[in-house]
């Protein structure tokens, strides 16, 4: 019964080695030369303005739950992929992509409403 | 590669759902393309949308059991959910006629109302329709996501706001519990099919001691306890119900808790026979509570939106009584009750959305003084509906009651009907007092500016129809209620 689990323990122990074994050897082994450009936070290569802990607009959390929305939704997308072939061999292809494409629809139809209001607009 | 074989889809068992969807979608198109300030046209066109749904429902009734299963059994449009399926209609229907006067009054006049009532009708049916866990939490899930929004639909208005937040958080927690319940239940049995649940069980009748399937029957019991606003998970009904527009409270008073008992009765009756001791042993303490909880403090309300928030809770409390009975008579009883209840509570809805005005919601029981001499049609309306929710005859309300409590005396729980009737004659309390308001106080208002309009008319009709009718002639509602019970 917990025989079945080994793999995933494994991987988790693997996982948990690989982030710790990296950054302790990086420290032990690696050079150290400190300067105040190298030792100064990394924001996307650009310089630190101000403090990180400002407030944000409500604009941000509308576009990113919106992403999260059609993101996973785009994700559903894969899965179907992978088994589309076998319904093929199975003679039901078309049947699935039928269905494939009345969930594209549905989530079109989520697309415009969101387009159509106004909250892609920025401004 | 493997090939997949083809589950067995039947479209027809999900026919309601879907043509309610299509309408939903397609109205949420139309409502953001016509550019226009009046909504009530997406009203009606949802309301035609509903009137199309009746015809697969109609259709359905008594068909053989092969077009009524699908989609390899996880859904099963019995008379039983067919039965339910008319109630969530009729309920978004007379809703949704009360809607647009409402809406335009209070500034919070946006045509996205009309797709979410139907996605949560639809969500309803598929709750009534599922036979498998995971179908009738997915239409947990659409109906309450779709009524969070519904309860903080007015956007500008604080308690509102409350509502739909209140509503949201208790809404999600609960359903962690419902969903914990079908997790462990699925992890005893192996199987989220209430049929396949049933089969191992009666495969294996030593399971009913396995703790994990115990706490999965309690925890799915809670779930559902919470959505039908059973004491004491009843808490946040009086302020979800008093924060939210009327026409949405009439709305999720009734549809709602048809749905939270149709999923409540199919899983507990079909799928856990087995321990039909212990849960019947827990809903009669559940029913007792409920009752004696809400009407005791329904006594004490003087806002009358929050007096009718805890009759729901009394209510759902008669409705536990059939469901304790868990016989054939019983069960008939709480469908005949909840179409009934669907009438009156949503037309007592429909007058006191009348009684208030632009900022002034006018939901004190002082504020009904000398209403019924003002408006003697509106108030005779108003009796019967509150005559009908005491379960006084002829109203319908006294019909269902009189089933529901000699289900329980048939099945021997003889006490339970007792502290029913007296929990019944105890309510008689507070409905009477709003019509003594009514008729025997002086008016202190003028009530001009109520203005009746042929929609608002045409849903206080239905709803007295709805009342007087069956109540009266119970006869034919009765027997499509005893044709639906699936023993």
């Amino acid at each position: 019964m917990l025989g079945a689990y080994l793999p995933i323990i494994v991987l988790v122990v693997v996982a948990a080695m690989f982030g710790l074994v990296s950054v302790t050897m990086s420290s032990l082994i690696g050079p150290k030369k400190p300067s105040a450009l190298k030792l100064s936070p990394y924001e996307s290569g650009c310089e630190p303005v101000g403090t990180a802990r400002e407030r944000f607009s409500v604009k941000f959390y509308l576009i990113a739950m919106l992403f999260i929305l059609f993101d996973i939704e785009a994700v559903f997308l894969y899965p179907w992929a992978v088994v589309f072939k076998s319904f093929i061999n199975a003679g039901a292809g078309a049947f699935i992509f039928g269905e494939m494409l009345v969930f594209i629809v549905i989530l079109f139809v989520g697309y415009i409403y969101v387009w159509k209001k106004g909250a892609l607009e920025w401004e | 590669m493997e090939t997949l074989a083809m589950p067995a889809i039947n479209f027809a068992a999900i026919m309601p759902e879907t043509i309610l969807s299509a309408v939903a979608m397609a109205l949420l198109l139309v409502n953001v393309f016509v550019r226009s300030e009046q909504k009530a046209y997406l009203g009606y066109l949802s309301l035609i949308g509903i009137l199309v749904t009746f015809f697969p429902i109609v259709a359905g009734w008594n068909a053989p059991v092969e077009l009524q299963s699908g989609f390899n059994g996880a859904v099963l449009q019995d008379n039983f959910s067919l039965f339910f399926k008319g109630i969530f209609l009729v309920s978004a229907a007379l809703s949704i006629l009360i809607s647009d006067q409402y809406m335009q009054r209070e500034g919070c006049n946006h045509g996205e109302l009309y797709p979410l009532i139907l996605l949560a009708t639809a969500g309803m049916m598929l709750m009534a329709s599922g036979t498998d866990l995971m179908v009738i939490f997915l239409g947990l899930e659409l109906l309450s996501v779709a009524l969070y929004v519904l309860a903080g639909f007015n956007r500008d208005k604080l308690k509102s706001n409350e509502a739909g937040l209140k509503y949201f958080l208790l809404g999600a927690f609960s359903t962690g519990f419902l969903l914990y319940g079908m997790a462990l239940t699925f992890g005893a049995t192996g199987t989220t099919k209430i049929a396949g649940i049933a089969a191992y069980v009666a495969a294996n009748p030593m399971i009913t001691g396995n703790q994990m399937f115990l706490v999965g029957m309690l925890l799915m019991g809670v779930g559902f306890s919470f959505k039908i606003a059973a004491a004491p998970f009843h808490m946040w009904t009086p302020d979800v119900y008093e924060g939210a527009p009327t026409p949405m409270t009439a709305f999720m008073s009734v549809g709602p808790k048809a749905a939270g008992f149709a999923a409540f009765l199919r899983v507990f009756m079909i799928a856990l026979p087995a321990y039909k001791p212990e849960w019947s042993a827990l809903l009669w303490v559940l029913a007792v509570l409920t009752m004696t909880v809400g009407n005791i403090t329904a006594l004490f309300q003087q806002d009358i939106k929050r007096m009718l928030a805890y009759s729901s809770i009394a209510h759902a409390g008669y409705v536990l009584v059939g469901f304790v009975a868990g016989n054939a008579v019983g069960t008939a009883g709480i469908m005949f009750y909840m179409l009934s209840y669907a009438f009156m509570n949503i037309g007592a809805f429909a007058i006191i959305l009348l009684v208030g005005r632009k900022g002034e919601p006018n939901n004190n029981v002082a504020d009904y003084a000398g209403f019924g001499f003002k408006h003697p049609l509106l108030g005779l309306a108003m009796s019967i509906f509150l005559f009908s929710l005491a379960g006084i005859p002829p109203a319908a309300g006294f019909i269902g009651k009189f089933y529901i409590f000699s289900g329980a005396i048939q099945a021997g729980y003889i006490w339970l009907a007792i502290i029913g009737v007296l929990n019944s004659a105890a309510s008689v309390y507070y409905y009477l007092r709003v019509m003594v308001f009514m008729y025997m106080k002086d008016p202190v208002e003028e009530f001009d500016w109520l203005k009746v309009t042929p929609a608002h008319a045409l849903c206080l009709l239905v709803a007295v129809a709805g009342v007087l009718i069956p109540g009266i002639v119970p006869g034919y509602l009765l027997e499509l209620a005893q044709k639906a019970v699936f023993f």
